[in-house]
């Protein structure tokens, strides 16, 4: 980055981080609405702070950043799902201990220690929430969409799975059984979906490429695949 | 607390804003943000959790907020609390002068290996489960001001151990480095009339990992 601008911007952040931390922490009874740009000057500032007082290296945020955008995501979800689908054996295992599983592929990581595998059959369908906060199975999936973390679907995935479902385009018959998997506490879920007809033959990248995040989570079915379908 | 944080059987939220694909980070500041608390949370110097800060945002401030301004407004208060900067530093955005500079700053190698390592939340330690798988349990009705992982709708319900995850850190004490209390989290089964009355379909259900601590037999 152009060395003359991040200066500029750091002592920009500096004033403007005074004042806006200020409003933060006296924002009880205010209708104060942050600016996206005051945000963003906060955390400049915030960030310079850390690293003048050698608590943080820039660096290091750099490569976090980069591991989440880059290098995991629900890609290790799905090459996980379809190996379950192909090797039977691995399946057992998912299903027995889904933290030591899904080690087998090397994914592992902050919110993976206890990750449990909950499998989606025609009579059982599974769908994972965090009312109170946010846990997701970041190893496996990275780290959750915004509407994941909303209040919408945190308040209503619990008394209202089947209408939460229905309007993101999901409609379930009414003979399945829904089970919701609060994550209140150690526990991360990942749903193993069913394994859509019409994927006979097809290897396991192929099976991988079909299987979606919102699939995982439980909000959404595996479509059947027309028999041309390739990977 | 009964916070808006525990916001499970509210109807009143709207319909969810559902997107098929999004960045993992909408704004730049949001990756600083999630990487700064990442990076402090790896040092082992913070001395209360994530969550508790989040939970005492005012409830209209709460709703407001996007999930990374709740994160930021986190790690500055864990970062005040666990003495590791001031409040003065935070609104100036400089060292308090004669401020020691700290050696704590992670490399990215050790950031990113903290990252990806596995977090020891669970304890081999010897202690006595107090329920057993298929025991009917009822979650007790309790209303501390502090942070738990007992929601509110769930309390004084009753369901049966699903299964016994073993023995874990007990986050209510936890989170504010008041002790590990390790103890047995369970999976429980609650059946959605239980929860919710005769508008739940009558085979669909609600697990929740719940501690040995909010629990009696039922």
């Amino acid at each position: 980055m152009n060395t003359t601008r991040r200066d500029f911007l750091t002592a920009a952040a500096t004033v403007a981080g005074a004042t806006a931390t200020h409003d933060a922490a006296h924002a009880e009874g205010h209708s104060h609405q942050d600016l996206p740009s005051d945000v963003e000057l906060r955390v400049k500032s915030l960030e310079s702070l850390l690293v003048e007082k050698g608590l943080v290296d820039r660096a290091a945020l750099d490569a976090l950043v980069d591991t989440y955008e880059h290098k995991v995501g629900p890609r290790n979800g799905a090459r996980v799902v379809a190996r379950a689908w192909v090797d039977p054996a691995f399946k057992e295992r998912l299903l027995a201990n889904g933290t030591a599983a899904i080690g087998e592929f090397g994914y592992s990581g902050n919110q993976g220690a206890d990750i449990r595998v909950v499998e989606n059959t025609a009579k059982v369908h599974n769908l994972v929430v965090c009312t109170l906060c946010s846990c997701y199975p970041w190893p496996v999936l990275g780290l959750p969409p915004v509407w994941y973390k909303s209040a919408p679907y945190r308040s209503r995935a619990v008394i209202d799975p089947r209408g939460v479902l229905r309007e993101m385009g999901t409609e379930l018959p009414l003979e399945v059984e829904v089970r919701v998997w609060d994550s209140t506490a150690e526990q991360r879920y990942l749903v193993l979906p069913e394994r859509p007809a019409g994927t006979q033959g097809l290897g396991e990248d192929a099976l991988a490429a079909l299987v979606t995040r919102d699939a995982m989570i439980g909000v959404a079915r595996l479509v059947p695949q027309q028999r041309e379908t390739r990977g | 607390m009964n916070g808006i944080h525990d916001m499970g059987g509210m109807q009143d939220m709207g319909a969810v804003e559902y997107a098929k694909t999004e960045p993992v980070f909408h704004e730049a500041w949001e990756g600083r943000v999630y990487a700064i608390s990442s990076v402090m949370q790896a040092t082992g110097k913070l001395r209360l959790g994530l969550r508790p800060p989040m939970e005492a945002i005012p409830p209209g401030e709460y709703l407001r907020m996007s999930y990374y301004e709740r994160f930021l407004t986190s790690i500055i208060e864990r970062m005040v609390a666990s003495d590791l900067v001031t409040r003065a530093e935070i609104n100036s955005g400089r060292p308090d002068p004669g401020s020691v500079k700290a050696t704590l700053a992670l490399s990215p190698a050790e950031a990113v290996a903290a990252q990806l390592k596995n977090p020891a939340t669970r304890r081999n330690v010897p202690v006595a489960a107090r329920f057993h798988t298929g025991q009917p349990v009822r979650a007790l009705n309790m209303n501390p001001v502090t942070h738990t992982r007992l929601p509110r709708y769930a309390r004084g319900k009753s369901g049966t151990i699903e299964r016994d995850h073993g023995v874990f850190v007990f986050s209510d004490t936890n989170v504010y480095s008041l002790g590990e209390k390790p103890q047995h989290l369970y999976s429980v089964r609650f059946s959605a009339r239980e929860l919710w009355g005769h508008q739940a379909a009558p085979q669909d259900a609600v697990y929740l990992d719940l501690f040995d601590d909010y629990l009696e037999p039922a």
